[in-house]
């Protein structure tokens, strides 16, 4: 089962959920889609062994061949191409490699060569991914899609998703089983969690919400659920201790072994869920 | 003018919390949201509306389906899965960048332009915002945000400073909201996630040059955290220009929706003023 972890806004509390589930299971992969800032590294202190460098293919052109005619600069919706002076310039970082250039030569002039965007790296036995898009690049989800191509058929997969409600979200959650939601109790929060609610509706994904920090006398989040009929599947309370604890990089789960216990009912939860 | 983008790479560490503050507490700016995905500001500052728009920020991939010949042509080309065994278009998964249609030899495809999200221009009582919304699961976030940074300037007015209030990440939407500004604040937290992501949302800013300040908010929470960050700073030439201490007023005064500065903590007020000085003294404003 892929269980994909997910919130709109930043900061509410993605890792923390997906890290204390991943850690409250007896066996299972997580996979951090968060490309852009990965955390959960942080939190289940995996031994890192295996790197592996993630290439986009962009177009080389050979100038011997090259007209110059502007073809390829013109079919690129991207404007990753330019012909100046007759010559072809290549703004890698903004290529999409899509390949349109290479059938719009007219000249066979252009073919690919790899561009190193970020790295993925792997425990010995691939039960933790996470992937790192290189500082200055623009586009991460080939990083995300590659994270996805090593998923584990048959253990419980955890996908801790990158913030926002973009493309790169929906390439970390499609395929999934069940989105749960991670939702804070602010104007800011519940906000952001209708986007999340909208786009897991979209892909027509199941989902339930998780309420961090949550606060006994404001019941915003809960009203959402029941109005928008989503289920609430647990609510963490704020807690000074478990805040201190998550600034020093330890789960609710490792602080308190009792939470493992509602993690794993969680687990459950979800799997009933599924499976009806 | 100048303009001050205001970052974290880690998400929910107080980017519009010191945004909204600083716009009850600085003259003669405007103000852009170019968290366009899960947008916030617009929550706390609040006015009249000049224009709502439409934005069209990407092409997608559109079959005639009486001219298609099934030849298959189009599925070899495509690289984003976005056709399928029977040669429909999946619009989720199309980048448009019209390789399909490029090889139809019946010319059955073309690109058409998509809404990606709306825009917004307000007017507020602390001066014109832009801002906007992100069609769900859309394409070209960051062309959206280069948008709402445009828009600002329709307004033709001649303020002193524009507040960009970012998103989190290093990746797209972060550079077009830091490209050719004159300053970025990384607003961080005393944790190791926030630590984590400081790193890396200060190397992409100095990767594209632009003078970085950090600002640690709840910085009375892990103090031995704190240190470490401001150690860090020194490290990287990077001046920590805010210490904003916590203080739960303020977390009520937000789901009141009132802004910090509103909640009346003189602590964090002065402290907001203060970092607001220290930047501008830095940039010799």
């Amino acid at each position: 089962m892929k269980i994909a972890v997910l919130s709109g806004k930043g900061g509410t509390g993605k890792t923390t959920v997906a890290a204390s589930l991943a850690a409250s299971l007896p066996a299972c992969q997580y996979i951090d889609c968060d490309v852009e800032e990965p955390n959960g590294y942080i939190f289940l202190s995996p031994k890192l062994t295996d790197t592996v460098p993630v290439y986009v293919p962009i177009p080389e052109v050979d100038a011997t061949k090259c007209s110059g005619c502007g073809s390829c600069a013109q079919v690129c919706q991207f404007n990753a191409l330019a012909v100046v002076k007759g010559q072809v310039l290549v703004f890698p970082e903004i290529c999409h490699h899509c390949g349109a250039c290479l059938l719009a030569c007219p000249e066979g002039a252009i073919s690919e060569t790899d561009r190193e965007i970020g790295v993925i790296e792997a425990n010995a036995d691939n039960t933790f991914l996470h992937g790192k898009l290189k500082i200055g690049e623009p586009i991460s989800i080939p990083i995300i899609r590659q994270l996805k191509e090593r998923l584990h058929q048959e253990l419980p997969v955890v996908l801790d998703c990158p913030p926002g409600a973009s493309c790169a979200v929906v390439q970390a959650i499609t395929g999934c089983d069940y989105c749960i939601l991670v939702a804070e109790p602010t104007p800011f929060g519940l906000h952001d969690l209708q986007i999340a609610v909208q786009l897991v509706k979209m892909l027509q994904l199941p989902c339930g919400v998780v309420i961090n920090k949550a606060a006994p006398d404001n019941k915003t989040v809960q009203e959402f659920c029941a109005r928008e009929g989503v289920e609430l599947l647990l609510e963490i309370p704020f807690s000074q201790a478990i805040a201190a604890a998550y600034s020093r990089g330890i789960l609710p789960t490792t602080a308190y072994p009792d939470w493992q216990d509602k993690f794993r009912a969680l687990y459950h939860k979800i799997e009933e869920r599924v499976q009806q | 003018m100048k303009q001050i983008a205001f970052v974290s790479g880690k998400g929910g560490t107080g980017k519009s919390t010191l945004v909204s503050s600083l716009c009850q507490l600085v003259a003669d700016k405007m103000v852009a949201d170019c968290d366009v995905e899960a947008p916030n500001l617009h929550l706390l500052i609040t006015g009249e509306e000049l224009n709502k728009a439409d934005y069209y920020g990407a092409k997608e991939a559109v079959k005639d389906a009486a001219k298609c010949r099934k030849c298959g042509l189009c599925y070899d080309a495509c690289r984003f899965a976005a056709i399928s065994d029977e040669y429909e278009i999946i619009s989720l998964n199309c980048e448009g960048c019209g390789a399909c249609a490029l090889v139809c030899p019946a010319e059955a495809i073309s690109l058409e332009e998509v809404k990606t999200g709306q825009t917004y221009l307000t007017k507020t009582l602390q001066g014109t915002f832009s801002h906007a919304l992100l069609d769900i699961g859309a394409e070209g976030s960051g062309k959206l945000v280069t948008e709402v940074r445009r828009k600002i300037f329709t307004s033709h007015e001649q303020e002193k400073w524009l507040l960009i209030d970012g998103s989190p990440g290093i990746g797209c939407v972060v550079i077009a909201s830091i490209t050719g500004t004159d300053a970025v604040v990384i607003v961080t937290e005393p944790t190791k996630s926030g630590v984590s992501d400081l790193e890396r949302v200060l190397a992409a800013a100095r990767h594209f040059q632009i003078p970085s300040f950090v600002c640690i908010n709840k910085y009375d929470l892990n103090p031995e955290m704190a240190a470490q960050i401001e150690e860090y700073c020194r490290q990287h030439d990077c001046p920590v220009i805010g210490r904003i201490p916590f203080d739960q007023k303020v977390v009520k005064a937000l789901q009141a929706g009132k802004t910090p500065v509103e909640a009346g903590n003189i602590q964090v007020t002065r402290e907001i003023e203060k970092l607001w000085q220290r930047l501008t003294a830095a940039l010799g404003a």
